[in-house]
């Protein structure tokens, strides 16, 4: 019955997130806290993860749920369930490829879709942010907040956009040394 | 049987090769499919990269659908697609067990709660590099906002946001309200 749900959720996922990278993570967020499969802690480790490994992290991110939910079986179901509308959509698609890219309702409708993404795709990030620079320690905001994150937070940032030998570094590079970073201080 | 395992085995290779997300996966198509096999030019791997972004669904996995459908029919697609996700399930379902086992480990506790602020300013480059594409005016930016207002603070799912941005794209390019 979850391999059902799996391939339910996942199709339903596969169906209205739009776009590459990082566009699944709302709708499993989404997951996450309508059926308590996996919590909102273990997310961040599986995009963590899948940016990490080889193949498109919307498919790493499926196979990496269906696997926490249900074992080897459920990452088979999950990630079929991901791919499923795809085909059949693509599909349909093809067999009147110029009228779908010329049709004005197509193209405006994309036009309202992309800025949506974007918008979900920023709420998930200021969740995991939450989750990252925030512990419920009670007592006050200050020791509510996590310093040492907060630090790592402006260093990477700033690694990542303005310093040029570094800003061009693959992902996974930044991801290990946060690694380090986190055995090294205790996180 | 022979092309549909070699349309597999092609795609299984872009799929390994395929770091991130599906923007990454372009120059390897277009070594693989264009260079390496000529199975279709640069222009129509543009033009199939840009009807995967345009559909609903993973952009990695829409492009190897349309390839695949090109060259050998219905049978063609699905061998492409089982070929770009097949090596995504066997790594990560590798990768998930064993960090299933280990995450007890106080290292491990520690190593990931780095990891998650590292996540954090992933996602916020993500959002400024789709940003600059997707916010092309005063609409687009209202859209995003209220969706990223509404998927924050309430439990909202992901699908209304999606459809009801679909409808006001529709309304507003259509009845020519504001651009």
């Amino acid at each position: 019955m979850i391999l059902f749900q799996l391939y339910y959720e996942f199709f339903k996922t596969g169906l209205f997130a739009v776009g590459g990278g990082l566009a699944t993570l709302p709708f499993l967020r989404d997951i996450s806290t309508r059926t308590g499969w996996f919590t909102a802690a273990q997310l961040s480790d599986m995009v963590a993860v899948s940016e990490s490994t080889p193949g498109p992290m919307g498919v790493n991110m499926a196979t990496y749920v269906g696997y926490t939910t249900a074992g080897i079986p459920g990452s088979i179901c999950a990630t079929l369930g991901l791919i499923t509308p795809s085909i059949l959509i693509i599909l349909l698609v093809a067999l009147s490829l110029k009228a779908f890219r010329n049709n004005k309702y197509v193209e405006s409708a994309f036009y309202g879709l992309r800025p949506a993404s974007t918008g979900l795709i920023a709420a998930s990030g200021l969740s995991v942010l939450v989750m990252a620079l925030w512990n419920d320690a009670g007592g006050s905001i200050l020791r509510c907040i996590n310093w040492k994150g907060i630090v790592l937070f402006a260093v990477l940032l700033v690694l990542t956009r303005w310093v040029k030998p570094t800003k061009k570094l693959h992902p996974i590079c930044f991801i290990l040394a946060s690694a380090v970073i986190g055995i090294v201080f205790g996180f | 049987m022979k092309k549909y395992l070699e349309l597999f085995l092609t795609f299984a290779k872009v799929g390994v090769m395929t770091f991130g997300g599906g923007y990454a996966m372009l120059p390897i198509l277009q070594r693989e499919v264009v260079e390496d096999k000529h199975w279709a030019t640069d222009e129509e791997l543009t033009d199939y990269f840009a009807i995967g972004q345009c559909t609903p669904g993973i952009i990695a996995v829409n492009t190897a659908t349309f390839i695949g459908q090109k060259l050998y029919g219905v049978l063609g697609g699905i061998a492409a697609t089982i070929g770009v996700v097949f090596p995504s399930v066997i790594i990560i379902t590798v990768l998930a067990g064993l960090i299933t086992s280990f995450s007890h480990l106080a290292a491990v506790q520690h190593a990931m709660g780095a990891v998650r602020v590292c996540v954090c300013v992933l996602i916020l480059n993500a959002v400024i590099k789709i940003g600059k594409t997707s916010l092309v005016d005063a609409v687009a930016v209202f859209i995003f906002l209220a969706v990223l207002c509404v998927s924050f603070f309430t439990p909202v799912s992901p699908v209304i946001c999606v459809i009801a941005a679909a409808v006001i794209g529709i309304l507003v390019r259509n009845l020519g309200g504001a651009s």
